[in-house]
């Protein structure tokens, strides 16, 4: 029992990740009709947002330690952040500390400037365009994105540690009133499930109770009739691809201190997130967020031993086939509707 | 000739001049100048040009003619890979006995994921087709570690059988690939003057195999079955309503391009007797796919064009660095020369891989029919400034 609910522990955190990129791609998809191939890119850039963050605050100059030498004998010098000058040293550290969770800040309108230009420059031409030609243009992008940002950070994992107060993990298990030390789960994955959570509910909260996401959902449903009634839908749905290339970002950013990132990783979660937008089917918002979490818990359980041992390899495939299984058997995915994207 | 109507008959003459002749054409730049570096007249080169030929003309049977994306093509090349290792392993190491297996085998996978995959169309097939073949790779890579070697990949030992040649040579070597007796990696280097000139075995019997793939290709793009692809792809409902089933047509054009692509993964091994799981990665798919679009899906040319420009980028663009830079534009004012190098820099040596990107953005945005396209236009705009002189000379544009 307990190592199945530890299992669930583990896949949400990745689940969320894959939700959340799932649900920017379906968002895209339902309202501009476009196959996004880019948003694993845009995942990454968040990612590289926190990055950005820490090293700015980080950034430092150098004071004499008075009365201290150096071996050699010249003045002993030390690192200062500028922070620290600016804020004092307690508060400057604290703000250094919390980068991570501050560089949501800082991502946001950064990733919504993103999703914009990249709306307005590039996708807008493609709208009459055959699915094909989007996913290839996207796909390039993607490449470009990658490489750009390959060149200013270098093709290594940059690590990035959470804030002192989410380091290390706590015992799950002694809190529902299991043995102790039975399940162990690191903090840091628990504020990545609650944030995802939030987002994914900001998101579907957005879509029903405001007017904008009232004229969103009549837009997904039906364009045509909602642009005769006089309403500018383009600009609300460049405004959907830039909420879409946020909620990407900000996946990212909070799933820095989990995975240190790098330029490829991007490509790497966007391969599962799309096999799991087709798995949930395409363009449903809850199919994605749903079947997120479920290939993700699923991705969990097969890694268990016992598992490994009874079918050896299946940690590696189960989501592809899970995905192949579905596609056979419910066409349409998970929620899908009928007749999109079947041409 | 051979089935072919006057136009085709040229196209492959030219094609086969140029293979032929591409040990000269490729190294244009004498050897130690400084543009030696272009050259890509070496043997290592040119047999992947060929074979990455042999691979993009056969995703363009399926994605030129039938519309169907596949994502994951590369895991034919990484089975037609395994099997001719497995047969240098296990028969001989000559080349033909691997080639017709790792055909073979290409087609029994393409067969059955085909059957599967082309249940569905649209995304879900190229979702379905990436699905199996990151399935594939993992379990390469990790639980059939006996048959396909794992991380280190499959390689040849001294101690394999080789039942109907040598286990070792004389001097206790592993043998090489050969095709009776003649060495794949034998080559003769031809000195004109400063030019140096590098005919390779191997690279020789790839491009004569290049050259009858793309004979196979014409016969299939004209032939009533590269028709009933061209109708699968522009309405396959009409297809239906007339009464034929398109199944059989897409499972076959599927099966067709999955042996292409073990063939060219048989080459690889021939060329260099080793396989990996990597060859099967989604990237590798997702290169073909690239090469194909860039030269011009659909065409009969355009994926060998598309496949020789990235991998030229590939080994030439790649090698370029700061220092060669700083050399071809030292004829200007220092400032001025720091400066263009550090613009042009990001674009070269490891950073070919935006080149390619930005120039695969490019093509997909302003020339969906790839480069293809391109030279149609700039040949048309030609045209165009002749009929204006001779107004009656006017030609109707050959439906590509």
């Amino acid at each position: 029992m307990d190592a199945i609910i530890l299992q669930i522990l583990n896949g949400l955190d990745k689940g969320s990740a894959y939700a959340l990129i799932a649900l920017g791609l379906t968002l895209i998809f339902g309202t501009l009709g476009v196959v996004n191939f880019a948003h694993g890119a845009l995942f990454m850039i968040g990612a590289f947002c926190a990055v950005t963050l820490s090293r700015l605050f980080n950034l430092s100059h150098e004071v004499e330690v008075p009365g201290q030498t150096d071996f050699l004998g010249n003045p002993l010098k030390k690192d200062v952040p500028y922070l620290h000058d600016i804020f004092g040293e307690a508060t400057g550290s604290a703000i250094i500390d919390w980068s991570v969770p501050l560089a949501i800040l800082f991502a946001i309108p950064i990733m919504i400037a993103v999703g914009v230009i990249m709306e307005r420059g590039l996708i807008k031409y493609f709208y009459k365009r055959p699915h094909a030609d989007q996913i290839l243009v996207t796909f390039g992008l993607a490449i470009v994105l990658q490489e750009i940002i390959k060149y200013y950070y270098g093709a290594n994992p940059i690590p990035t540690p959470a804030p002192d107060a989410f380091k290390g993990s706590f015992d799950f298990g002694a809190m529902i009133g299991f043995a102790e030390n039975t399940i162990i789960y690191p903090y840091w994955r628990l504020v990545y499930f609650c944030f995802a959570a939030v987002i994914i509910g900001a998101v579907f909260a957005f879509l029903q109770f405001t007017t904008f996401g009232m004229v969103v959902r009549a837009g997904m449903a039906d364009r045509e009739t909602v642009g005769l009634l006089g309403i500018n839908i383009d600009k609300r749905f460049t405004i959907m691809f830039g909420l879409a290339a946020a909620v990407a970002g900000l996946a990212g950013v909070m799933y820095v201190p989990i995975n240190p990132p790098n330029y490829h990783m991007g490509m790497d979660f966007l391969v599962l997130s799309f096999v799991v937008v087709v798995v949930g089917g395409m363009g449903s918002l809850p199919g994605a967020v749903a079947a997120g979490f479920l290939l993700g818990v699923l991705e969990s359980f097969a890694s268990m031993r016992e598992v490994i041992d009874l079918i050896p390899g299946i940690n590696q495939v189960i989501i592809y086939l899970v995905a192949i299984i579905i596609l056979l058997t419910r066409p349409r995915g998970l929620m899908g509707r009928k007749g999109v994207m079947e041409d | 000739m051979l089935g072919l109507d006057k136009k085709d008959t040229t196209l492959l003459l030219i094609v086969a001049v140029l293979t032929m002749c591409a040990p000269f054409l490729l190294n244009p730049f004498p050897e130690g100048s400084g543009m030696a570096q272009f050259n890509a007249g070496y043997p290592d080169l040119m047999q992947r040009f060929v074979i990455f030929g042999i691979f993009a003309i056969g995703f363009n049977i399926l994605f030129g003619l039938t519309g169907y994306l596949s994502f994951g093509h590369a895991a034919f090349l990484g089975v037609g890979s395994y099997a001719a290792v497995w047969m240098f392993k296990l028969l001989s190491m000559n080349v033909l006995p691997a080639i017709v297996l790792a055909v073979i085998m290409s087609g029994l996978f393409a067969m059955l994921i085909g059957f599967i995959s082309l249940r569905r169309s649209g995304i879900y097939f190229s979702i379905l087709t990436l699905a199996f073949a990151q399935m594939m790779f993992a379990l390469a890579y990790s639980v059939l570690t006996p048959i396909t070697g794992g991380e280190t990949g499959l390689q040849l030992a001294l101690s394999d059988p080789r039942i109907l040649g040598a286990s070792a040579t004389a001097e206790g070597n592993i043998p090489v690939p050969a095709l009776f007796g003649l060495e794949m990696r034998s080559s003769t280097v031809w000195e004109v003057g400063a030019w140096k000139f590098t005919f390779n075995t191997g690279y020789y019997f790839c491009a004569v195999i290049m050259l009858v793939s793309f004979f196979l290709a014409i016969r299939i793009f004209r032939s009533p079955f590269g028709m009933m692809l061209r109708a699968i792809k522009s309405n396959q409902q009409r297809l239906r309503y007339t009464g034929l089933n398109p199944k059989p047509y897409t499972l076959a054009a599927f099966v067709i391009s999955g042996m292409y692509a073990g063939l060219a993964g048989a080459l690889m091994a021939s060329m260099d007797p080793l396989a990996g799981a990597e060859r099967m990665f989604w990237t590798a798919s997702g290169e073909v796919v690239l090469m194909t679009i860039l030269g011009g899906a659909g065409t009969l040319i355009g994926p060998v064009l598309g496949a020789g420009v990235i991998k030229y980028m590939e080994n030439i663009v790649s090698k370029i660095n700061s220092d060669i830079l700083h050399g071809w534009f030292a004829f200007l004012p220092d400032g001025l020369e720091d400066f263009v190098v550090a613009i042009i820099y990001p674009f070269i040596g490891k950073g070919w891989h935006l080149t390619l990107g930005l120039m695969f953005m490019l093509v997909v945005i302003f020339l969906p029919g790839g480069l293809v396209e391109g030279g149609q236009r700039i040949a048309r705009a030609f045209r165009r400034g002749k009929k204006n002189e001779a107004p009656k000379a006017a030609s109707t544009e050959p439906a590509e």
